[in-house]
């Protein structure tokens, strides 16, 4: 694999291509028509509202559930068909924490090493590693059941990547971490990145998002838009315009229910309003409207971030009637 | 199938089940407790039932009968009372199951033998007391011919029915061996698969190179162990405190032990991958537990039964057990001669953990 070709997207780059990728559970479609395509040695976000089908996504592509329609090759293999063969090449991190917690630290990833088929010596030796990378080293006697959100997290981490797999399924590996360990955490998934790791993660924060070599976010099952984080930011369909008043409330209720305006979301005194780009002159606009209704407001457009390209996106696929509603 | 991986889950099995003190107690516990309990308390020779008399002959004759009805240790006289009304009182209320009167002509009937000296009123409702007294009955003709010196022997014969030795705790502990192993051994897998899923561990655990066979064996096989654990407690204490024979070979108690621990084990791993939650798998165990103690043949003979009883005994590896070990210890005979049962017993346990096997999915839906 050379430099030159990487950039193509050939076959051979891609760690994961999903076509038509689909799962329904009865009457409720968790994932429809995923098209993917996740090159290797980079961090893939995932980024959508609970319920999105990111699991579901995650769980499809591990070959843990089949699906309704559509097929993916991971790694080179087909799932589910050949999903044995791929487990001895991805790491898996469920959003549950899933070692075992009536065990100690060095018990679970002694358990999980075996699991693999590690040798005596490489188990040793990779332990060790882990420990230390991990820092862990201190706790390797502690049962599981009694670590902080943040040592388990590092835990999981640790365990999953003891088989060094090619590709890493992180299912919000966050969600129960402060932002500390948090950023711990991504220091990490960046030195695996570097040693060729590929990385799926899947989470609902922005910032996380936002350190994402490529992203696609998910809506009702639907992939609604992927590209890095600055072509997302950039090819939004959306202008944005930020108003600060003394009264936002009422600047709320001003704006809100209007057909022009895809949504308000308040930041302290401030609200960013996001308009259709079709809209010329998005900030006289939203002034216009706000002189109307008798607010006094000053209005300027500023740059969209990635939130407001979630907020654009993840609208698209709702009814447009509540439009306005806040977003949290 | 890789040994290294087996051995991993194993070894977890065991490190898990020594951490949950509750339940490594009860391993122990759990026999101990059954046997005493159920040693001394399951006992089919009724005795001491409670009774009341009327004596309204008063002699000496009838003195007499009244103390061989207690040496023959079945009643035990709580009232004496004057009429037949007030027998059929203390019965009522209960505080009586047998009543015994004893008529003011009562010589004359003994020596006219045309109706009955002596009338015995039985609380009915249980089919059990009712049986022994009848059984009493028959002691009464003995007391009566032997008033007459005559055969003696009619009265000894009532005796030996009786039982005087307790020999029901004998033929009660071979089984509880089953009982208790069914009752362990089932719950112990059936919970197995299904406390991963609740957990939230098998969705990692299936996401590994871990294969169905490695993780059913290596759930399997610590339980066995622990299996025979229990046989040996209960035979010790059997042998202890119940003086229970051993007449047949020790390995072959053993082999049987094995089968049918293996056969319970593959049952409730089975059990474990039908259903969702641990309380679902408790509630099939026990489905599966009642029929097994009431219709194996441990409670109630099994020739008693009706025949569909009795097909469907021949589903539940208890039954089988129960006829080797009864064999095996009771009657002293050797394995080899009961070998249908042994054979059921195999294909249980292929049968079952085959099944697991194939029905297990390393999948979430």
């Amino acid at each position: 694999m050379t430099g030159a070709v990487q950039t193509s997207a050939e076959a051979g780059d891609l760690a994961i291509e999903a076509r038509g990728l689909s799962r329904r559970f009865g009457d409720l479609v968790a994932v429809s028509g995923l098209d993917l395509q996740v090159p290797r040695g980079m961090v893939y976000g995932f980024l959508g509202p609970n319920g999105s089908g990111k699991s579901t996504t995650i769980r499809l592509l591990c070959g843990l559930l089949l699906p309704s329609a559509g097929s993916a090759r991971v790694l080179g293999h087909e799932v589910p068909g050949d999903a044995e063969r791929l487990r001895h090449k991805i790491g898996y991190m469920t959003q549950r924490f899933s070692l075992y917690e009536d065990m100690t630290v060095l018990e679970n990833l002694d358990f999980i090493a075996r699991i693999y088929g590690l040798s005596r010596v490489l188990r040793q030796q990779r332990i060790q590693e882990a420990l230390q990378q991990y820092h862990l080293g201190e706790l390797a006697r502690q049962f599981a059941g009694r670590l902080s959100g943040g040592q388990r997290q590092r835990l999981s981490l640790a365990a999953a990547t003891l088989h060094r797999p090619q590709l890493l399924l992180l299912d919000e590996p966050t969600s129960a971490v402060d932002p500390q360990s948090r950023r711990d955490f991504w220091e990490v998934l960046f030195a695996l990145v570097e040693q060729g790791t590929t990385i799926l993660v899947s989470t609902h924060y922005m910032d996380e998002a936002e350190r994402c070599h490529r992203l696609a976010i998910l809506d009702h099952g639907v992939l609604v838009a992927d590209g890095t984080p600055l072509q997302l930011m950039a090819d939004i369909d959306c202008a944005v315009v930020l108003v600060e008043s003394a009264v936002p409330r009422a600047v709320q209720r001003a704006l809100s229910g209007l057909d022009s305006v895809r949504s308000i979301t308040q930041l302290g005194m401030r609200q960013r309003v996001l308009l259709p780009r079709s809209v010329g002159q998005p900030s006289e606009q939203v002034r216009g409207l706000l002189q109307a209704a008798g607010i006094e407001a000053q209005c300027h457009d500023t740059t969209p971030s990635l939130e407001d390209v979630f907020v654009a996106v993840t609208r698209k696929g709702r009814s447009s009637a509540s439009g306005s509603e806040v977003m949290p | 199938m890789s040994l290294q991986r087996l051995w991993a889950i194993l070894a977890k099995e065991i490190r898990q089940l020594r951490r949950d003190r509750l339940t490594f107690g009860m391993i122990f516990g759990i026999p101990m407790l059954q046997i005493i309990m159920f040693g001394y308390a399951i006992n089919t020779d009724v005795r001491q039932l409670s009774a009341a008399v009327a004596d309204q002959a008063g002699s000496a004759l009838s003195a007499q009968l009244q103390s061989q009805l207690e040496a023959s240790q079945v009643l035990r006289i709580v009232a004496r009372v004057d009429s037949g009304a007030s027998l059929q009182q203390l019965l009522d209320r209960g505080q009586v199951h047998v009543g015994v009167l004893i008529p003011p002509d009562f010589e004359r009937r003994l020596q006219q033998s045309v109706r009955p000296a002596v009338q015995l009123l039985v609380d009915g409702s249980d089919p059990i007391i009712l049986a022994s007294v009848q059984r009493l009955g028959n002691m009464r003709l003995g007391m009566d011919t032997a008033a007459q010196v005559e055969p003696a022997v009619q009265l000894f014969e009532v005796r030996n029915f009786y039982n005087p030795e307790r020999r029901s705790a004998v033929f009660v502990v071979p089984g509880l061996i089953g009982v208790i192993l069914t009752m362990t051994m089932v719950m112990f897998t059936a919970v197995a698969i299904v406390r991963e899923r609740e957990r939230g561990n098998l969705e990692l655990l299936i996401n590994t190179p871990v294969s169905s066979l490695e993780l059913m064996l290596g759930k399997v096989l610590p339980y066995i162990l622990i299996g025979l654990v229990q046989v040996t407690v209960i035979l010790l204490l059997g042998a202890q405190l119940f003086d229970v024979p051993l007449n047949g070979s020790l390995l072959e108690v053993y082999v049987a032990a094995l089968l049918f621990i293996a056969a319970n084990l593959g049952l409730g791993l089975l059990i474990s991958t039908l259903v969702g939650t641990q309380f679902q798998a408790i509630q099939m165990a026990f489905f599966f537990f009642l029929p097994s103690i009431l219709l194996s043949g441990f409670m109630f003979p099994f020739d008693g039964m009706p025949r569909a009883a009795r097909l469907i005994a021949e589903l539940l590896p208890l039954t089988h057990f129960i006829r080797l070990i009864r064999g095996l210890m009771l009657r002293g005979v050797e394995l080899i001669q009961l070998w249908p049962d042994v054979l059921v017993l195999l294909g249980f346990f292929l049968l079952s953990m085959t099944l697991a096997v194939l029905r297990f999915r390393k999948r979430l839906d």
